[in-house]
């Protein structure tokens, strides 16, 4: 009986996992450099650090892989997370909490429900998270390491999409909504409906015309939100701190010659975002994202500690990789004589070839020989038949510095 | 064509409907011991009466076409499971049920906003687990404890739980329980319901053109009523412990066994009122008293307790070793211990086929499910742990455990291949064709407790004497 991989699951295949391995090594590499150190939070956690209030949306919440453990009868569940950053902010604060400045990453899997099962259910995502500073210029940090990663791996070109929390908080605000319908709005939004708030009609004329223009014009410079903050009149005071911290961060973009676009209705993720939100596109495929969420640390009952960062989507990266580099040349080692003696010179030989950094397997039958570069023949005695089939070339060899010589010649 | 039918509180109702539509149906009603109806009308309707709340899992599945049950248990299955084949087809407009989430009149609570305020966990007791979690996520409620329930909701706050969502009939009802309704979160009457495969693939119409609403009464809501402030008295819970005595089966020889150990007990046994009100001295209610003080005693269900004493929402109780096995199954570290056996209500736990299932024990049974004959087997229980560490043990390959909630016994040979049941003289499994290949184990009455003593001096004492005295009449 053939029992197929649950639905929505994904099984990585050894080319996948080569464009895996390359992607990871490739962010671990850089993120390393810029200080950000490694680490790991565990696959379960309790239910109830993604209920505190504002982390998770109640949409998210209800697709989340949730189950009593073993010891579960009190009736409060652990899920299997959802998302990086929240179980990253609880790592913090269990572990780290009280330095200045952290700067951690991470590579996990995260799990949520989709109904059809043709999506996945299990993604994989690359974070770092910058902890401690509230300053644009970390924002600007997390988007520079991110376009470097995605530069390294290759990938592009890279679309910067910024939008701010903030600004779409306060911009709620002036509609005149109670609190509940507030938050519904936000979460709507952050789900990608941004039509919600277009929907909403307001008697202000200043501020129809300014979310107009926020909504449906992207703008390349930070003139552009000099240009709303013109037009928003009487409301610019509760626009303001939002709006002078997004030009900030589009000034310094632009002195690092790092492209950009101010698209506030790209604003997408979670609820506990308070300040900008940054989106990574390549080839219209989002293949990342981030934002700054200074209320995240205290909702999980930590002090107030600001902090920013983002994911890669490793899912989405996969299919825009390519894999590089030439793979090593395979030898396969053929024993001429099957006695014990045979065997062991068969196993040395093997070992020393792979410390010089070839890739070797033993002959175990049933495999075509045409997937190695090379055929080994080894006899008991210590002789050697090395075959290179890209030449068809043979020749008979009496040692392993003979034989590294030859393949070295051959390239 | 299949069709399941609801037992219990629909049955009436849904019996009237169907007569009226002249399906021609013989013995369902209330007195009826037969699961299994034919209809003079349709000769190739197949029928079957099972609990109410087994339907819409029956009819999701696509053992059955259609069903009829409350709209309450459908959008329980639903809440968790959005993209199951189950559709809702008809308001036949009787049986209203409606869900309320309600507290304590003696929380302070008045409204659903400020429950993230009044507690550190909420505590919801709940028959509708799904619809419990949906209502604390939709709330964002901060930390909460979802406890399922077989029944008795009304009875658990404030000092047992610190919401219920319960199904009432009419939110007037309340006020006797002394709770108080916050949120109204779902309006429920029978519904016919059908699975989508079966509504795409079969001809249902001519049944379902007759299936039609008796009377359609559309009545405004009820609103529900104002809370304020001083409108019960705030609880002083004082130093108490809390006894759980059963409801069901167990009742009558608890009842005469607290009599031999010569604890007073009254408005236990006998009739239950309706109201969980302490009733006149000789009416059964759900808050029977003792004359001892620092003791406080409800009656719930036998099921239910292990769970609640594990969490100290109740100090002892008197269940079945059977729902102590079961709770101890899923949760092994659970501080939940049997204190004493109390001997009366023996009961034996077997394993059950139908007499025309070609296994006479369990190594011919898994014989049958690795061998390909039953590519799938379908297990059938109450105890759904129990069950579950049964097909582990035996190696049972691909199994499905169905949980049921009571009458178990219908749905051999059709719905399930097995059943894990408990039985006192084996004449009910005989009546119907069942066949018992193993038992599990004999369960007999427990007083059980919580592991981890009271830190109160006075409560220590006063479980202390409880457990004596029952030791002595045990003895």
């Amino acid at each position: 009986m053939k029992v197929p991989k649950c639905k929505g699951m994904r099984d990585l295949l050894p080319d996948d996992m080569a464009k895996f391995r390359q992607l990871e090594g490739v962010f671990r590499d850089c993120s390393l450099k810029w200080g950000y150190d490694e680490v790991r939070t565990p696959t379960l956690e309790y239910l109830h650090l993604f209920t505190a209030t504002g982390t998770l949306t109640p949409s998210m919440l209800g697709r989340v892989y949730s189950f009593l453990d073993w010891d579960g009868w009190s009736g409060e569940r652990v899920v299997l997370r959802p998302e990086g950053t929240i179980p990253t902010a609880r790592l913090y604060l269990e572990n780290l909490a009280g330095g200045e400045i952290s700067r951690l990453s991470y590579v996990g899997n995260t799990f949520t429900f989709e109904e059809t099962g043709k999506e996945r259910r299990e993604r994989w995502q690359c974070g770092v998270e910058l902890i401690g500073t509230s300053q644009p210029l970390a924002d600007v940090e997390l988007m520079l390491l991110a376009s470097e990663v995605l530069g390294k791996l290759g990938i592009g070109p890279l679309e910067v999409k910024l939008s701010h929390a903030g600004l779409i908080k306060a911009l709620i605000g002036e509609l005149g909504l109670g609190t509940a319908e507030q938050t519904q709005i936000f979460d709507q939004i952050l789900e990608g409906n941004i039509k919600a708030l277009a929907e909403i009609k307001t008697e202000d004329v200043d501020l129809k015309r300014a979310l107009a223009l926020l909504l449906d014009v992207t703008g390349s410079s930070s003139g552009f939100l000099e240009n709303v903050g013109a037009l928003l009149g009487k409301a610019l005071p509760r626009f303001e701190p939002s709006l002078s911290n997004l030009s900030s961060i589009a000034e310094l973009l632009s002195t690092m010659d790092c492209p950009y676009q101010i698209d506030i209705a790209s604003g997408r993720g979670f609820e506990y975002y308070t300040g900008v939100m940054f989106q990574l596109y390549v080839s219209k495929e989002r293949v990342g994202g981030g934002g700054r969420y200074d209320d995240l640390i205290p909702l999980v009952g930590g002090p107030p500690v600001p902090a920013s960062g983002f994911a890669l989507y490793v899912d989405q990266l996969m299919d825009l990789v390519k894999l590089e580099g030439r793979p090593v040349p395979r030898i396969l080692v053929q024993p001429r004589d099957s006695d014990v003696t045979g065997l062991k010179v068969c196993f040395e030989v093997a070992r020393s070839l792979r410390e010089a950094g070839y890739l070797v397997e033993l002959d175990q039958g049933k495999k075509a020989v045409g997937d190695y570069r090379w055929l080994l023949s080894v006899s008991g005695e210590g002789l050697f038949r090395l075959t290179d089939q890209a030449t068809g070339r043979k020749s008979e060899l009496t040692s392993e510095a003979e034989i590294l010589k030859m393949m070295g010649e051959s390239g | 064509m299949k069709l399941a039918l609801p037992k219990g509180r629909l049955l009436k109702d849904t019996a009237a409907l169907l007569e009226r539509v002249g399906l021609g149906l013989a013995g369902y009603d209330e007195r009826s011991r037969s699961y299994r109806l034919k209809s003079s009308r349709f000769p190739d309707l197949f029928l079957k009466v099972f609990q109410e709340r087994d339907i819409p899992i029956q009819v999701a599945i696509g053992n059955y076409d259609l069903g009829i049950c409350g709209l309450d248990w459908v959008e329980e299955l639903l809440v968790k499971y959005p993209s199951g084949d189950l559709e809702r087809v008809k308001d036949l407009w009787y049986g209203k049920s409606d869900l309320y989430v309600v507290a304590s009149g003696h929380a302070g609570v008045s409204s659903v906003e400020e429950i993230n305020d009044g507690f550190d966990r909420v505590r919801i007791v709940s028959e509708y687990q799904n619809l419990a979690e949906s209502f604390a996520l939709r709330q964002r409620l901060r930390r909460f404890s979802i406890l399922p329930i077989w029944g008795a909701g009304e009875i658990y706050p404030p000092e047992s739980a610190d919401l219920a969502i319960i199904a009432e009939t009419s939110v007037g009802n309340f006020a006797s329980y002394a709770l108080v309704p916050l949120a109204r979160i779902l309006t429920s009457r029978a519904f016919l319901i059908a699975n989508r495969n079966g509504l795409a693939k079969a001809d249902l119409s001519e049944l379902l053109a007759c299936l039609q609403p008796f009377e359609v009464e559309t009545e405004a809501e009820t609103p529900l009523p104002a809370i304020t402030a001083g409108m019960f008295e705030k609880a002083t819970q004082g130093e108490k412990i809390r006894l759980a005595l059963p409801d069901g089966h167990l009742l009558k020889a608890a009842a005469e066994f607290l009599d031999k150990a010569g604890l007073n007990i009254r408005g236990y046994s006998g009739e239950m009122g309706e109201g969980g009100e302490c009733g006149e001295s000789e009416k059964a209610t759900r808050r029977p008293t003792i004359d001892l003080p620092g003791v406080m005693i409800k009656v719930i269900r036998p099921q239910d307790m292990p769970l609640q004493v594990a969490n100290e929402n109740f100090d002892l109780a008197i269940t079945g070793e059977d729902w102590l096995n079961d709770h101890l199954y899923r949760f092994p570290s659970s501080p939940v211990k049997e204190i004493l056996k109390l001997g009366f209500g023996k009961v034996t736990v077997v394993a059950v086929v139908s007499e025309d299932l070609p296994a006479r024990d369990t190594h011919e049974l898994r014989d049958l499910v690795n061998g390909g004959l039953l590519p799938t087997i379908r297990v059938a229980s109450e105890y759904v742990n129990i069950a579950d560490k049964y097909a582990r043990d035996h190696h049972l390959a691909r199994c499905k455990i169905i949980p049921t909630w009571g009458a178990s016994e219908a749905f051999l040979p059709e719905d399930a291949d097995l059943l894990i049941e408990n039985t006192e003289t084996g004449e009910t499994l005989a009546k119907h064709n069942l066949e018992v290949i193993d038992t599990l184990f004999e369960s007999s009455a427990c007083l059980i407790g919580n592991e981890n003593p009271p830190e109160s001096d006075f409560k220590r004492e006063r479980i202390n004497y409880i457990v004596e005295a029952l030791r002595q009449a045990s003895s």
